[in-house]
C-alpha cells in the first residue's frame, strides 16, 4: 500500500488516490471513534489533593488540551469523561452518582489516584470513606499513585483514549457485542 | 502581655484556674462551670482583648474529655490555650458562639464528633455527619462502625 496522504497517522483507513481526489476507505464505527477519543471533555470534579495535580495537567506545564481535554466543563451534561480526583466519602457517593447519571452517554469514567481505587491511606479504621469509586460508578480506567504525577494522568487519558479507539464502548462490552 | 502577667492576671479573675507551661503558649486549666464567665471576661478585658479564637476543639482522654480553646488577640498579639475537663459519661459546658461568632459552628462539630452538649447553644445540630447520625461519635476512642470501618 502506498503511504497515505492527507491524514494524520492514525486516522482508522486509507485513502485511494484517484485523479481529481480520493477515496476515504474506513468503518464508520472506526471514525466516530477516532473523532470522539480525540474531544474527550472532562468534568471539573476534584474531592482532594489529587485535584491540585488534576489542575496541575490543565495547566500549561503539563498541558491536556494537547490530547484533547482542554475543555473542561463545569456542567456533567455537557461532559465526557469524569476524572474522580480524590477520595469518596460516604457522603459523596450519592452525588457522584447523581453526576454520572447527568452525563451523556457515551461517559467515561478515570479513578486517579489511591483513594478513587480503593480508598488508599483511608481504607482502614475509618467509617466514612468509600473503598474505591468503583463501587459507585464504573471506572474505565485507573492511575496509581498518592497523588499520581501529572505524567502518569496523561498517561491514563491517553490509555482512555486508546481504549475508546479500540471499538467497543463499556455499554457495548457490557451487552456483549463482539468486535466489529 | 506575657505568659507571666497573663498568668496573674487569670488568677485574679479565676482563682480556682491552674496552668501549665510546657508549650510556647500558656494553658489555662478551668473548671466547666467556670468557662462562660471566663470567656466573656477575656475577651472584653482591655488588657486582653482575646478577640479571635482560631481553635475550639476536644480531646478523648478514654477517662474524660478535654476541651481545648486556641485564643489569640489580634491587638496585642498574645496566645492562650484554655483547657476544661469534662465527664465522659455526661459531658456538658456553656456554649461561648455568642461571645466568638465562629464556636458556632466549631461547637457544632465537636458535638456530633464527641457528644459534647452545648448548653444554650442556639443550633445545636449535626455539622457534617449525615442525618440521622445522632448519638454515635465517631472521634471518641471506643467508637465502632462494623459495616463501614475495616480493622487493621
Amino acid at each position: 500500500m502506498a503511504e497515505q496522504k492527507n491524514t494524520v497517522k492514525d486516522f482508522p483507513g486509507q485513502i485511494h488516490e484517484t485523479p481529481g481526489g480520493g477515496i476515504v476507505l474506513s468503518k464508520l464505527d472506526d471514525v466516530i471513534n477516532w473523532a470522539r477519543s480525540n474531544s474527550l471533555w472532562p468534568l471539573t470534579f476534584a474531592t482532594s489533593c489529587c485535584g491540585i495535580e488534576y489542575m496541575a495537567v490543565a495547566g500549561a506545564k503539563y498541558d491536556f488540551s494537547r490530547f484533547g481535554f482542554e475543555v473542561a466543563r463545569a456542567t456533567p451534561r455537557q461532559a465526557d469523561v469524569i476524572i474522580i480526583a480524590g477520595t469518596i466519602v460516604n457522603k459523596m457517593a450519592p452525588v457522584l452518582k447523581r453526576l454520572y447519571d447527568q452525563m451523556a452517554d457515551p461517559k467515561y469514567v478515570i479513578a486517579m489516584g489511591a483513594c478513587a481505587i480503593s480508598g488508599g491511606p483511608f481504607f482502614y479504621n475509618t467509617y466514612s470513606v468509600v473503598k474505591g469509586a468503583d463501587h459507585v460508578i464504573p471506572v474505565d480506567v485507573y492511575v496509581a499513585g498518592c497523588p499520581p504525577r501529572p505524567e502518569a494522568l496523561l498517561h491514563a487519558l491517553i490509555s482512555l483514549q486508546e481504549k475508546i479507539k479500540s471499538g467497543l464502548t463499556r455499554e457495548q462490552t457490557k451487552e456483549g457485542k463482539e468486535q466489529i | 502581655m506575657t505568659n507571666e502577667e497573663l498568668k496573674i492576671k487569670f488568677t485574679e479573675l479565676v482563682p480556682s484556674a491552674t496552668f501549665d507551661e510546657g508549650g510556647e503558649w500558656l494553658n489555662v486549666l478551668i473548671e466547666p462551670a467556670d468557662w462562660r464567665a471566663f470567656a466573656a471576661q477575656i475577651r472584653k478585658d482591655d488588657s486582653l482583648q482575646f478577640d479571635f479564637l482560631f481553635c475550639l476543639t476536644c480531646i478523648d482522654w478514654k477517662t474524660h474529655l478535654t476541651m481545648v480553646y486556641h485564643l489569640r488577640s489580634t491587638k496585642l498579639h498574645h496566645n492562650i490555650v484554655v483547657k476544661a475537663k469534662l465527664d465522659r459519661t455526661n459531658p456538658e459546658i456553656e456554649t461561648v458562639c455568642d461571645i466568638w461568632r465562629t464556636a458556632e459552628f466549631h461547637e457544632r462539630e465537636v458535638y456530633e464528633m464527641f457528644g459534647v452538649k452545648f448548653l444554650n447553644h442556639p443550633d445545636l445540630r449535626l455539622l457534617i455527619l449525615e442525618d440521622g447520625w445522632e448519638g454515635r461519635n465517631p472521634l471518641r476512642k471506643d467508637f465502632e462502625d462494623p459495616i463501614n470501618m475495616i480493622k487493621l
